[in-house]
């Protein structure tokens, strides 16, 4: 494992494919990030017990959740500084996944609604 | 560090290319031995469920015959169809993929050696695992879809669903592997100028193929695991006492069978689309279209696998939603087979036995995706389900299409992998007897099936009057027996004394012609830069390239150590996953700890010669 | 002379196309195909929710605020990696260390409140057979607790080798790619959280 990781370091700058240097954030700006899972955690919690939001409960927790998800890639998995290709390999499994969830939703929950 | 051409105080003077013994092939990371060893291993495979197969036609040859019990008869079913997908069609494949791809790129190995070998090793032992069975007498025997609630304990108390769930969810391991480490090499270890559009057609459909297997795999994976708690921790999933739903399953299995359907035909489809283009002396017609048209294929496979389920009742928007799917899928395959007709049209068509089998497989596979267009509709489907028209089709479409394009591409890479051509005579027989034999099998088939004869009976009565048809299809089958006999001596005699073969005996265009046959252990002596799509057909660039690989090189590169920690890791895996059957909580977890003891020695072994 | 120089390029323990390092990309490839993994898990318990045709309920025995509490501490723990992997980039080695046991201190406190809370379900009768929601959600949440293990060997195992300097600044890919792992394992619980817990 440890041989193979070796050039990683070297090879990013020497590299044409991508464009970015991206220097890694500072610690702070993790902090940040954290900061604002932890308050977007604690407003979910919220939601879930004001019983006026009952109505929109499930679709604002879903975005709330996807939110934290984008924000967990793209800065503690770094996704934001890599190169594209490594967004689509990861685009693809979720996507499918998130597909899949649906689309079994939908045949267990929807449709039986219509069914005549 | 990285670099071959830097200051590397030992030479290394021993070449691993001399060392042939046994223990050299057991720890081997080589891509291309462990290719071949992949090839053996599926090609044993294919007797055996060739073999489970014979014995299903002659039970079958009369009506009402009672040569083999109904019991052993389900036993032979299933293992002929598990055996026949992922321990033939799919490590086939992947022995293409090992063999060719590393070479059609410009690469020295694949991505992850070790884990390449760690892939193979889990497939043996997966494969002997599942076979083991007979030996018990417990072969698994609820067909190779595994259908709630037959597979749980109270219809299937034996040993033999276990063995059925406990070794796909080993060989599944082996698949995602495999998967990880072609995605890594396909995107990451092209040779210079060797751009995305530019790779052959045989990798793309690699790279799309290995996105499939991580994908779709662990759906079946994770299912297998609820069938697993289901027979032996008292879960519900399936069982409708607890208010699981046996549907589930269905849905499970099929939104991996349907993308498995792909993984098994986008690997034929980028063999025949490098070999046509080869033998017609063209460029493959219309590469991006054929190309998208794969991706695409890979993509809408997803969203189809309700109409292998139209019988269940799902009610008329989901049916209405599949077949819709179903149909549009046939576009891009369509697609596909125009542009090989097209490749071929005004061509200088050489009919060498690759090029055969390809033409074979455009016919075929037609035949078999027309029959699917037909039960693609929901209603026609209700008529057809479960009969041998059924079995027609599949077999049309994975015996005449993933079957014959890996043919073709053993006739076509044959001579690269040991520098001796395969005999064209008996290429010839091989194709022939495959094509009546096949045809002869699976074509009254059609007619039996619409006549009413259900498929996984022991036996049909007299008054269906399919004997006819049921006769004819025994006798195909034993023509194609043959044609596998014939192959197989052809394999032997042309490796021993077949006639040797250039560096590029079809004058075909891609990189892995461009070194020579059998290429070194390290496959390029140095990497050569790529300028186009075809650069072997460029005389200035082929110059320019073989002016790299062909040369002798100064030193010899620097290769991955050989490890024989790949096939304790695999053997621990397979272990752990047959303590699972005990269903004992602390033996299945004692049974991992030999799992993680080989992870520790794997990560800590170096993967490449000291100071590399 | 370009001979040995385009060697090099391809020469598969040095340069990729990408400059990804193999390591990397095939890391992301295994990350794509466990969003399948978790996803059939997630789709079936999806699949019963509200189907269970016994009690105890989802609504009876889960107490949202202690999970909230779990949830956090495994947030906090995705953050505490994070600055782990800042620390082996800047070679301070103790901090890096610091901050590794602090990821295994907080998914073992984890561990404990989740496994605390099995208990009490068990002693409501919600067990692995007593209904579609006990089947689905034990082997949902149970795979995700077994990530959780792995992902503390592996981290434990990085203490050790940044303890005898095995892992320097140029080699903090292996931190990185443990990290790609217990952040993913941490998405997987966002969504677990707000799908199981919240959404009832």
């Amino acid at each position: 494992m440890s041989s193979n990781a070796t050039p990683a370091a070297n090879s990013h700058a020497a590299d044409h494919g991508h464009g970015d240097d991206a220097h890694h954030p500072t610690a702070a700006f993790y902090v940040w990030i954290g900061v604002i899972l932890a308050v977007v955690t604690g407003v979910e919690v919220a939601i879930f017990y004001i019983e006026a939001l009952d109505a929109i409960e499930a679709p604002l927790l879903v975005i709330l959740s996807s939110a934290k998800v984008v924000l967990v890639v793209m800065f503690f998995m770094h996704l934001k500084m890599e190169p594209r290709v490594i967004t689509w390999v990861f685009i693809a499994g979720a996507v499918l996944a998130t597909f899949m969830v649906t689309a079994l939703v939908i045949l267990y929950h929807v449709l039986p609604r219509f069914a005549v | 560090m990285s670099s071959v051409g830097t200051v590397t105080p030992d030479v290394h003077h021993t070449s691993h290319e001399e060392d042939t013994g046994l223990w050299s092939w057991i720890t081997t990371v080589d891509h291309k031995r462990i290719a071949i060893m992949y090839f053996v291993t599926a090609t044993v495979f294919f007797f055996v469920g060739g073999f489970e197969a014979l014995l299903i036609r002659i039970q079958l040859m009369n009506p009402e015959q009672n040569l083999i019990s109904p019991e052993l008869y389900n036993q032979l079913f299933t293992m002929h169809g598990t055996t026949m997908i992922f321990l033939v069609a799919m490590p086939m494949a992947v022995a293409f993929f090992n063999y060719v791809v590393p070479l059609q790129i410009g690469a020295r190995d694949v991505a992850f050696p070790r884990l390449n070998a760690l892939s193979y090793w889990i497939f043996l032992f997966g494969g002997i695992y599942l076979n083991a069975s007979f030996f018990v007498g417990a072969a698994p025997n609820a067909s190779w879809v595994g259908y709630a609630t037959l597979t749980l304990p109270e219809f299937s108390p034996g040993r033999n669903v276990d063995f059925w769930f406990i070794g796909l969810s080993i060989l599944g391991v082996a698949s995602i592997v495999g998967g990880v480490n072609f995605i890594t090499t396909i995107i990451n270890m092209r040779a210079p100028g060797m751009k995305m559009m530019r790779m052959p057609l045989f990798t793309w459909m690699t790279l799309v193929t290995s996105f499939l297997l991580i994908t779709a795999i662990p759906v079946i994976g994770v299912a297998l695991v609820f069938l697993g708690f289901d027979r032996l921790f008292g879960t519900v999933f399936f069982n409708p006492a607890g208010g699981g739903d046996p549907v589930l399953w269905q849905h499970l299995f099929w939104i991996f069978g349907h993308p498995e359907v792909y993984i098994l035909i986008l690997p034929a489809f980028g063999v025949i689309s490098d070999v046509i283009p080869a033998f017609s002396k063209k460029p493959l017609f219309g590469y991006p279209i054929v190309v998208y048209a794969g991706i695409l294929i890979g993509f809408i496979g997803w969203g189809v696998w309700s109409h292998h389920m139209f019988t269940v009742g799902l009610g008329p928007i989901a049916d209405s939603f599949f077949v819709a799917a179903t149909m549009i899928i046939a576009i891009p395959t369509g697609v596909k087979i125009f542009n090989w007709i097209a490749t071929m049209w005004g061509g200088s068509l050489q009919f060498t036995t690759a090029m055969l089998f390809c033409v074979g497989l455009v016919a075929v596979f037609t035949v078999g995706g027309l029959s699917g267009i037909m039960h693609a509709s929901a209603p026609v489907n209700l008529q057809q389900h479960d009969s041998y028209f059924v079995v027609a089709h599949f077999h049309y479409v994975i015996v005449g299409g993933a079957m014959m394009g890996l043919w073709a591409g053993l006739y076509y890479w044959f001579p690269k992998v040991c520098g001796r051509y395969l005999d064209e005579t008996l290429g010839k027989w091989h194709f022939w007897t495959t094509m009546i034999g096949f045809n002869l099998t699976f074509f009254p088939m059609h007619f039996s099936g619409l006549f009413g004869m259900p498929r996984r009976i022991f036996t049909y009565s007299a008054d269906l009057n399919v004997d006819i048809y049921n006769q004819l299809s025994t006798v195909g089958a034993f023509i194609f027996g043959l044609s596998a006999i014939i192959m197989t001596w052809n394999l032997i005699r042309s490796w021993r004394s077949g006639e040797p073969a250039p560096a590029n005996p079809w004058g075909a265009p891609h990189l892995e012609w461009s070194i020579p046959s059998p290429p070194h252990h390290y496959n390029f002596p140095g990497i050569p830069e790529v300028r186009s799509r075809e650069p072997l057909w460029d005389p200035k660039e082929r110059a320019d390239i073989e002016a790299v690989t062909m040369a002798e090189p100064e030193r010899e590169p620097i290769m991955p150590n050989p490890s024989w920690v790949p096939i304790c890791l695999a053997a621990a895996i397979t272990l752990a996953w047959a303590l699972v059957m005990t269903g004992v909580w602390w033996i299945i977890i004692l049974g991992m700890l030999p799992v993680l003891f080989f992870t520790f020695l794997w990560a800590f072994e170096p993967a490449f010669p000291e100071g590399h | 002379m370009a001979h040995a120089a385009a060697a090099v390029a391809a020469d598969d323990h040095g340069q990729t196309n990408t400059g990804i390092s193999n390591w990397k990309l095939g890391f992301w490839a295994f990350i794509a195909s466990e969003c399948l993994f978790f996803g059939t898990l997630i789709s079936v318990y999806m699949v019963y929710k509200g189907a269970a045709i016994t009690g105890p309920y989802p609504n009876e025995i889960f107490d949202v605020l202690k999970t909230t509490v779990s949830t956090t501490i495994l947030l906090f723990s995705s953050l505490a990696m994070v600055l782990a992997l800042d620390q082996v980039i800047k070679a301070n080695k103790k901090k890096a260390i610091l901050w590794l046991a602090a990821v295994i201190l907080m998914g073992a406190a984890f561990l404990v409140m989740e496994y605390t809370s099995y208990l009490k379900y068990i002693s409501y009768g919600l067990t692995l057979g007593s209904s579609t929601f006990g089947s689905s959600y034990y082997v949902l949440t149970g795979t995700h607790k077994l990530h959780v293990v792995i992902g503390m060997i592996w981290m434990a195992t990085l203490i050790w080798l940044i303890a005898r300097d095995r892992i320097p600044p140029h080699k903090s890919e292996t931190v990185e790619i443990a990290g790609l792992y217990w952040h993913f394992v941490d998405i997987i619980w966002i969504v677990i959280f707000t799908l199981v817990y919240l959404i009832q």
